[in-house]
């Protein structure tokens, strides 16, 4: 019993050992733009932007102190009248293609944009080559 | 069935496994680098982060000679691993600059007094946004800036004892 308290007192005692900093959370972090059209903007590219620490995730998503600083540069941006495709690119400047979800031109995002046709094209033909032997065991 | 498509599942396999021992060999390196690297430092102006000593704008960096700028925080653990070499650069004549990424003056005056400061400027950085300009993810990272004010080299994580040869070696290649 003595030991089982012991556990739960340093369980409730333990405290999680993570790299943040005692400030609170930036201004426009966790705190919608008054105008409804601006914020809406600022959502959809907070979607497709990609958080540092949790890699993977949106920095709409993250929990993230850097997250929540990004999303105050990106609310603050779009308030000051920035469009969203400038704020992306400002970022693309820094942390490169990496950074935005959204599939860009450039020649390593060429398969993706290829995928789909080719495999319509693989589809077509044995799509053809069953209504051919279809057609001669007839 | 054609022959071709009969030992299609083994190549597949063959693929995978090569896709395996690949990235077995050569692990995916998850640091996402500056992409300012061989540009100029953004312009920035930072107020001080401790009352003594003076802030840091992106001007201060292009002095002559090439310096170091250091972006650290109170709150990072492996920003104590890396002050001693920090402090070691400086007893070797390297001029280091600093940001505190979302830090207090009272929490960087602790942190300075406990582990040395090797800093001539100190920024503070309250919502990470010159870090985020100087395409930093995280906390540490040192970046070798020239006398234009233009950066060098960046490391990324804590610099250690074994880095200190190659630090001094991009400085003096910038100058």
């Amino acid at each position: 019993m003595k030991i089982l308290l012991l556990f739960l007192f340093s369980i409730a005692l333990g405290q999680p050992l993570l790299a943040d900093s005692n400030l609170p959370p930036a201004y426009w972090a966790n705190r919608q733009l008054p105008d409804p059209a601006q914020e809406a903007k600022a959502e959809a590219l907070m979607e497709e932007l990609r958080c540092l620490v949790c890699q993977g995730q949106s920095i709409a998503d993250s929990d993230a102190e850097l997250a929540g600083d990004m999303r105050d540069l990106v609310r603050r941006r779009i308030a000051a009248g920035e469009k969203p495709a400038a704020v992306r690119s400002w970022l693309v400047q820094r942390y490169g293609s990496w950074i935005s979800y959204r599939p860009t031109g450039e020649p390593a995002a060429w398969p993706l944009w290829l995928a789909p046709l080719a495999l319509l094209a693989i589809g077509a033909l044995l799509i053809r080559g069953r209504i051919r032997t279809r057609a001669r065991s007839q | 069935m054609s022959r071709g498509l009969r030992i299609m599942p083994l190549l597949l396999l063959v693929s995978l496994l090569i896709g395996f021992a690949w990235r077995l060999v050569k692990p995916d390196d998850p640091a996402i680098h500056s992409q300012l690297v061989e540009r100029s430092v953004p312009a920035f102006s930072l107020p001080a982060a401790l009352p003594g000593k003076p802030g840091l704008r992106s001007a201060d960096l292009a002095s002559g000679q090439p310096r170091l700028l250091n972006v650290f925080a109170s709150w990072c653990v492996p920003c104590v691993a890396e002050a001693p070499v920090l402090n070691e650069l400086r007893t070797k004549g390297v001029k280091i600059d600093a940001v505190a990424v979302r830090d207090t003056p009272e929490a960087v005056a602790a942190f300075l007094s406990r582990n040395g400061d090797p800093f001539e400027r100190l920024g503070s950085d309250a919502n990470s946004n010159v870090q985020i300009a100087l395409g930093s993810s995280g906390v540490p990272e040192t970046f070798v800036v020239d006398g234009k004010g233009v950066i060098r080299y960046q490391y990324i994580g804590p610099l250690s004892r074994s880095n200190i040869p190659g630090v001094l070696k991009q400085l003096k290649e910038s100058s």
